[in-house]
């Protein structure tokens, strides 16, 4: 299938699309989870190269972080400590859990200041006019920090412009994953998770472009989920190859996702308004379903219910990143609103630096098979 | 018998005024009054000046945690679901919220929740999911981590409308009103107690320092939750003369020769309390630095510094802020050394804890070491560990000693 391919290697290669970027003459400003006004960054025409870990072993990051800190963090910083990414101009960090309010200074003191911090901070309470001002507030003082870094104003036409680019990339990315949904022979969860995640390494509009056409081309086939195992995904992310060769190897088909790393920002669009930075803003006090966002009433676990019910899944994987503190505080809440509306749930720990998945493994065979017997 | 020996402690007074801001509370759950959960650096200003009872399961889970309760409770939460690396407070106080019952210690059960998260922001998780479970209302004031050394305009109004927001739905909820004239008081009482506070723990500079540095951890509690009222800044008051009065007449309530004054870095660990005070006490070594002196002081003159002195609690600040907080400190209590607890509850505290020791290290000149444990969970706390690097600060210290002499 076309752009298939391209999309595994730039996924399973991204070092390359940085060197190819770099090479090309073009600025690159890392982004870390989650939600970080990346727009901006594309606006002032450099490349966001989004920056969730990597399946490395960390040892130069425990001199900075103790070991009970996420892998996404460790092997960040591991990457950056080892020269990695010197080549970015710049990586934004947000503040959002305790552990990220470490990565700034781990950074700054443990590579230091080749690759400036750009500390991304947003209202909690973000559901208030107030929270919305203050998000806003921090987004221009980025904006500024920003155009120091490209060298040119990031014009309000030109940030309308990225939002446009971004919006049409979310849709195309809820349209592909549904697509993907009903042809696990075609997309795979190992080639799902790839063409998602290529787009957090390459120009957003081309992600858009290819996503489009393979979505078209899948549209085009009779479904092929004949057999295979309905479940969704819920989680901050599920990208470790060990893990997705085992929910293919269970004739599992992702048929919906709540993963941070993949369909829970596509769902919330930016609103077109005249300053682009408030839409900016208003787009995270709109966003639901991620355990690092101030969420009263616990709307992830109703959401997780509704999409599990709409997408026809007969269970639910909760993805637990290791040592992540809101994950493990949302997992007993969400678990007792998915038992309450009668979908099984499993919880899989996982961590980038895991090599061996025999574990998680026992446990999805037996799960797939509980599901398949009900 | 003379004024004086009739004269209350004022470390009894202060115990006695902790008690009586939990019976207050319970009394007033029994005369129906609204009763709230809240976080420790919830601006007390505002339940002080209304009038509303609010009890602390952050302390609570301190005090469980001291009286030996934290792995029971712990693991009680655990078997909810609750991971064992969650922060043991919220643990015990999901093990307590479920149960209904902590033989330890408990706290009246509550109609709201007060949440705020300049300490960590695993308190919003944990009161997001008390909320839920107990069904009552949240009111959340976000304060966000200072990625800067001063908390700008922006901070300060968001907060702001926050504070605002909180005193409206709090009106709502418990049918009292707002009274600015009170809450002017009560800002001004905060000053009064924060001021006194600081004096007494000023006198940790002295030598001998007049107490006992550990003492600091029992008498935080009131310096914490009741600050706002005149009973408090009596008793700090009292303290910080009380204390002034050993300086002078060179006396310490520290048992044994203080041979050795050091920082200690982090929340103590209640489970271990007693091992982790003896083994430092044995061997002559007093804690005459603490980030709890400094930075628990809140002070301000007016609502909008009111906001921003919310941003600078420990851990709300940027690292280079969190560092100078300590490294001046321990300069100013002229520390021999310092030990740093990995907090395994606590990521957000340990998250730059190694950085912090090598900074602080190189900035102050003295020996330091770290050591695992947790606040209130024992299984994170090794006895062994703790004795053997404490012996090894101790042999770095003496040789400092034996140089400085001979020097």
């Amino acid at each position: 299938m076309k752009y298939i391919d391209e999309l595994k290697n730039i996924s399973e290669n991204p070092r390359a699309a940085f060197e190819g970027a770099i090479a090309s003459g073009k600025k690159v400003v890392g982004v870390m989870p989650y939600f970080c006004p990346e727009e901006l960054v594309y606006a002032a025409g450099m490349l966001p190269f989004g920056l969730w870990g990597a399946a490395i072993q960390a040892n130069d990051s425990k001199r900075y972080f103790p070991a009970f800190i996420c892998s996404i963090l460790h092997t960040t910083l591991e990457m950056g400590i080892k020269g990695q990414l010197d080549d970015l101009s710049a990586i934004m960090i947000p503040i959002c859990c305790d552990s990220l309010k470490g990565m700034g200074a781990n950074w700054e003191y443990g590579v230091g200041n080749k690759v400036p911090v750009i500390n991304v901070a947003y209202a909690q309470n973000r559901k208030i006019e107030a929270g919305v001002g203050f998000t806003a507030s921090q987004f221009r003082k980025i904006r500024k920090q920003l155009e120091e870094i490209a060298g040119n104003e990031i014009t309000d036409d030109a940030l309308a412009k990225a939002v446009t680019v971004y919006n049409e990339n979310r849709d195309a990315i809820l349209c592909f994953s549904k697509a993907a949904a009903t042809h696990p022979k075609e997309i795979s969860a190992q080639t799902r998770s790839a063409v998602l995640k290529a787009g957090y390494f390459m120009d957003r509009a081309k992600h858009t472009e290819m996503l489009r056409e393979i979505t078209e081309e899948l549209s085009a086939l009779p479904a092929s989920d004949e057999g295979y195992l309905k479940i969704v995904t819920t989680g901050i992310l599920a990208d470790m190859l060990g893990f997705l060769e085992l929910i293919d190897k269970n004739n599992m088909v992702i048929a919906d996702d709540q993963i941070a790393q993949e369909s829970v920002g596509a769902r919330t669009q930016t609103p077109v308004t005249e300053d682009p930075i408030l839409g900016m803003a208003q787009r995270l006090s709109d966003i639901e379903g991620c355990s690092v966002l101030y969420d009263l009433g616990k709307f992830r676990g109703k959401q997780l219910v509704s999409l599990a019910q709409e997408a026809g899944a007969a269970g639910i994987l909760f993805v637990l990143t290791k040592f992540c503190d809101p994950e493990e505080y949302d997992y007993v809440p969400v678990k007792r609103m998915t038992d309450a509306a009668g979908i099984p749930m499993l919880q899989v720990e996982i961590d980038q630096q895991m090599k061996n998945f025999a574990q998680a493994e026992s446990a999805l065979q037996a799960f797939a098979e509980m599901l398949r017997e009900r | 018998m003379s004024e004086a020996t009739e004269k209350k402690p004022a470390k009894v007074v202060l115990k006695e005024l902790q008690d009586k801001i939990a019976d207050d509370a319970w009394e007033a759950k029994k005369r129906g009054e609204k009763v709230g959960w809240c976080a420790s650096n919830f601006p007390q200003e505002i339940t002080t000046a209304m009038g509303i009872p609010v009890v602390y399961p952050e302390n609570m889970g301190a005090a469980v945690g001291a009286k030996g309760g934290g792995q029971r409770m712990c693991e009680y939460a655990e078997g909810m679901g609750y991971s064992g690396d969650l922060c043991s407070y919220s643990r015990i106080n999901f093990a307590y919220a479920d149960l209904k019952k902590c033989e330890e210690l408990e706290i009246p059960f509550p109609d709201f929740l007060l949440c705020c998260n300049n300490i960590c922001n695993c308190m919003i998780k944990w009161y997001e999911n008390l909320a839920l479970e107990l069904d009552i209302p949240l009111i959340l004031i976000d304060i966000p981590h200072l990625d800067q050394y001063e908390c700008d305009e922006d901070r300060i109004k968001y907060i702001r409308a926050q504070f605002d927001d909180a005193i409206r739905q709090l009106e709502e909820i418990t049918g009292k009103k707002m009274d600015y004239d009170k809450l002017k008081s009560v800002m001004e009482v905060s000053q009064r107690s924060s001021q006194a506070w600081l004096r007494a723990v000023g006198y940790m500079s002295a030598k001998p320092s007049p107490f006992s540095g550990f003492d600091i951890f029992n008498n935080m509690a009131v310096a914490c939750v009741g600050r706002g009222t005149v009973e408090a800044a009596e008793a700090f008051e009292q303290l910080a003369d009380e204390y002034e009065a050993l300086v002078a007449e060179g006396k310490s309530t520290f048992k044994g020769d203080e041979n050795y004054r050091i920082l200690f870095e982090g929340i103590a660990c209640w489970a271990n309390l007693r091992f982790t005070y003896k083994t430092l006490q044995s061997r002559g070594i007093n804690l005459t630095a603490s980030v709890y002196g400094p930075a628990f002081s809140f002070l301000y003159s007016n609502l909008d510094e009111l906001m921003a002195a919310y941003s600078y609690v420990p851990n709300s600040n940027c690292f280079e802020r969190e560092l100078e907080l300590r490294v001046v400190d321990a300069k100013k209590n002229k520390v021999d050394g310092a030990i740093f607890h990995m907090n395994r509850s606590c990521k957000h505290w340990s998250g730059n804890l190694y950085e912090m020791e090598r900074q602080f290290r190189e900035q102050t000149g003295v020996p330091t070491i770290v050591f695992d444990g947790d606040q209130s969970d024992p299984r994170a706390f090794s006895e062994a560990q703790y004795e053997t690097r404490v012996e090894a600060l101790v042999e770095i210290m003496e040789e400092n000693k034996r140089k400085e002499a001979q020097a």
